[in-house]
């Protein structure tokens, strides 16, 4: 019997967001199917992976982590050129982290001379993540944005407690925003709502239904992705088309199984391979699920996942 | 096309007898198309009917075994594309394969790894599920003394034999008559030979095309042979390969009940380095693989591998649970925090993983919600003051800690005077709301 394969043609398409100005400027999302069936349809912008950095050194990161980035990490500037000039990062993902007050606790000040100086330093897009206090978020994110002013850099994250401020930001300064709610379809289509009826731009943001690593709840990410995807793609929701983001890296590793070393885990095998593949299987379940950004920390699992990208498209 | 219960119903006798033990013959029909009944429950239906019905009824794709025995892997019975609509029924399995080539002590080496590969993981117990034994060698002979090797080496463990050979599949197969077998290698030159082959040893057939149109006519083909067990092979290699290709295969089966391409997939994943090849195999394991061959075992391959097939085939519309007890994070000593939460398994790895990574071993008491996070077991009555109280005091904590303090969840502070009264002598402390913040909370205890 011969066979009609039943390809799908869908009335929706994901927005294409260009981050970052210049020759490295970076478009991503773009495609009318899901994710990597481009036998049915246009994928015309392959996934993107942003390395992160931190403003402080590491000392909350795993050794396994860590040791990638020896020498480098001590250095805002010199961590992100490594990431750039080294591994080859098509985006750079800094997080403030040290502004948290149960952290550092640096002041907007301190971030906004860290991100003009990352920022002077590389020409690949910027990811500028705060450190997830909403309160302090708010401050931070208003002075780094326009700090970094019309270098079409993604500013998060945005969340339900403090949105308007962020947003207000971002578009005041021409960036693009990562809206984030917590692992629900409708959570996450109401925040798109509420910071477009500010008047952002919807075709410029990117959303964050929050990352869960494998084996903690992987699948209620995995499927909340998959569900907006095909919101965006079968009903055609307006709502619902934006860029999804993984943010990988800081969910993996701080699970047990990155962590613990074969000594006390026998049947887990070699702790440092362990934490690379659950950085790279947790990146890789998202891409299927249909993640266009990545944040990642270990160097190799960002290029084993690079590679499987060029396997995929 | 599954039929709907109206289509159904106008193919019952319409008597409304009840003898199927339902109130009409409508009602019945509904159930059969939820495949909640079966047809065998209607001692009056036609034997016209019972032929559309049987047709349209079978699972879209064939349900089958992978081995006998208690190592057995089902494939197969898939009724959807994504796993929000419905669980996904029977998780891919994974084959280590094994050339004939290798010595015999290098095989047993391989067996061993494949027999101690198994680990538990929220109390499902999680494995390399079979050995594909192929014929690099090209030699009948040498198969057969492999076959012998692994069906020595590693009893009980299902095995596909990859060749294209049928004298070596027939040489090969012996130590594994009855043990439901998979022949892998049936392609337009031998599937007549291979399909004898697997009828005389009941064996389940593999397929091996090149692309989905001879796909198709070679199941049909078999099938016209008598063969009714096969596993199919597109021949899909690349990553975007197997996504594409078990996406139409999958399409075709469950959304157009297309028979010829209603058979489990065997995926290929065998790469040089073990770090891709775990991501190829991903892909399979999301994307509708019913068995992923790997080129090699490594402890941390496995243990990535099998979690995320367990991620992928969890039931969406049941919480996973642990078990109810009183775990020990790192070594508590008697004066050591005591936490409370529920058994929501994420609510579970969530909370531990918070408090391992503060380093301040401790106590957490696990209560059976069953299944529900801290605020919806609350609003459900299902984390109550008086069953945290019976927990607590059933659980035999008391003799084992120096102080009587129990650390709630802060989302239940409201709870923390009702639970006072009902276990006399503790001291009942607010914990932080999100488990993030248990670190910071651990830290200013101290």
């Amino acid at each position: 019997m011969a066979f009609t394969p039943s390809k799908e043609t869908y009335a929706g398409r994901v927005y294409a967001v260009t981050l970052g100005t210049g020759d490295r400027a970076v478009t991503v999302g773009g495609e009318n199917v899901l994710p990597f069936h481009s036998f049915e349809g246009e994928a015309p912008n392959r996934p993107l992976v942003a390395m992160e950095i931190q403003d402080v050194p590491p000392s909350d990161w795993p050794e396994n982590v860590r040791k990638a980035y020896e020498g480098v990490s001590d250095d805002p500037v010199r961590w992100a050129t490594f990431c750039q000039d080294k591994l080859k990062a098509g985006a750079i993902a800094l997080r403030l982290i040290g502004t948290h007050p149960d952290r550092e606790n640096r002041s907007a000040e301190d971030a906004v001379k860290t991100v003009k100086a990352v920022l002077a330093a590389i020409s690949v897009p910027l990811i500028i993540l705060g450190s997830n206090h909403a309160e302090k978020d708010t401050s931070v994110l208003l002075a780094v944005a326009e700090a970094a002013k019309d270098r079409n850099c993604v500013i998060g994250k945005a969340q339900e407690a403090n949105y308007k401020t962020i947003a207000a930001a971002a578009m005041a300064n021409n960036h693009k925003l990562i809206a984030m709610s917590e692992l629900d379809i409708n959570l996450s289509k109401q925040l798109n709502i509420l910071i477009s009826q500010m008047g952002f731009d919807k075709e410029k943001l990117i959303t964050d239904p929050m990352c869960s690593a494998l084996g903690y709840g992987l699948e209620y990410t995995y499927s909340v992705m998959e569900r907006i995807r095909l919101a965006a793609l079968t009903q055609n929701d307006v709502t619902m088309q934006q860029p999804l983001l993984g943010d990988v890296g800081m969910y993996v590793w701080k699970v047990k199984e990155t962590q613990a070393p074969e000594s006390d885990m026998p049947q887990w095998g070699s702790a440092e391979e362990r934490g690379i593949l659950w950085e790279a299987e947790t990146a890789a379940a998202l891409l299927i699920a249909g993640a266009e950004v990545l944040i990642m920390r270990h160097p190799k699992a960002a290029e084993a996942v690079e590679k499987v990208i060029d396997e995929l498209v | 096309m599954a039929l709907s219960g109206v289509e159904i119903f106008k193919l019952l006798p319409k008597t409304n007898c009840k003898k199927c033990g339902q109130p009409t013959c409508l009602a019945f029909a509904m159930k059969l198309a939820q495949r909640q009944a079966t047809l065998d429950s209607c001692p009056d239906v036609s034997e016209e009917a019972k032929k559309i019905l049987g047709e349209a009824s079978a699972p879209p794709i064939r349900p089958i075994s992978l081995g006998t025995g208690d190592k057995a892997a089902k494939m197969g019975e898939e009724t959807v594309l994504f796993r929000h609509d419905k669980k996904f029924v029977n998780p891919c399995a994974f084959a280590i394969e094994v050339k004939d080539t290798l010595s015999d002590s290098e095989i047993a080496g391989i067996a061993e790894q494949v027999m101690n590969s198994e680990i538990d993981r929220v109390g499902q117990k999680l494995r390399i599920d079979a050995i594909m034994l192929s014929n690099a060698s090209g030699d009948a002979g040498k198969l057969e003394a492999a076959a012998k090797a692994v069906a020595a080496k590693a009893p009980g463990v299902p095995v596909i034999i990859s060749t294209g050979n049928p004298q070596a599949a027939e040489a090969a197969i012996k130590p594994f008559d009855g043990k439901k077998p998979i022949i892998y290698g049936a392609d337009a030159s031998n599937l007549e030979a291979m399909a004898a082959v697997a009828k005389a040893h009941k064996a389940t057939l593999g397929i091996a095309a090149k692309g989905l149109d001879e796909l198709c006519a070679l199941t049909e083909k078999a099938k016209a042979l008598g063969i009714e067990d096969m596993v199919i092979d597109p021949g899909a290699r690349k990553a975007k390969e197997i996504i594409e290709m078990n996406t139409l295969i999958r399409r075709a089966a469950v959304k157009k009940n297309f028979k010829p391409l209603g058979y489990p997939v065997i995926s290929f994943a065998q790469r040089d380095g073990g770090l891709h090849e775990a991501l190829v195999a991903s892909v399979g394991v999301a994307k509708y693989s019913s068995i992923v061959v790997l080129s090699s075992i490594d402890k941390w391959k496995n243990v990535a591998l099998f979690t995320l097939r367990q991620n992928i085939y969890t039931d969406p519309q049941v919480p996973m649970q642990v078990e109810q007890k009183i775990y020990n994070i790192g070594e508590p000593k008697a004066d050591a925090p005591l936490f409370i939460t529920t058994n929501f398994s994420l609510t579970y790895f969530i909370v531990s993983g918070e408090i391992e990574n503060s380093k301040v071993a401790s106590r957490l008491a696990v209560m059976d919600s069953e299944g529900l996070s801290v605020l919806t077991a609350w609003a459900a009555g299902k984390f109550t003051a008086s069953k945290i109280a019976q927990f607590i005091t059933d659980s035999g904590i008391e003799k084992e800690v120096a102080n009587k303090e129990l650390i709630i969840p802060g989302y239940v502070a409201i709870l923390s005077g009702a639970i006072e009264e009902k276990l006399p002598g503790w001291k009942i402390t607010v914990g932080p709301r999100e488990a993030n913040a248990i670190p910071t909370f651990l830290k200013t205890r101290a």
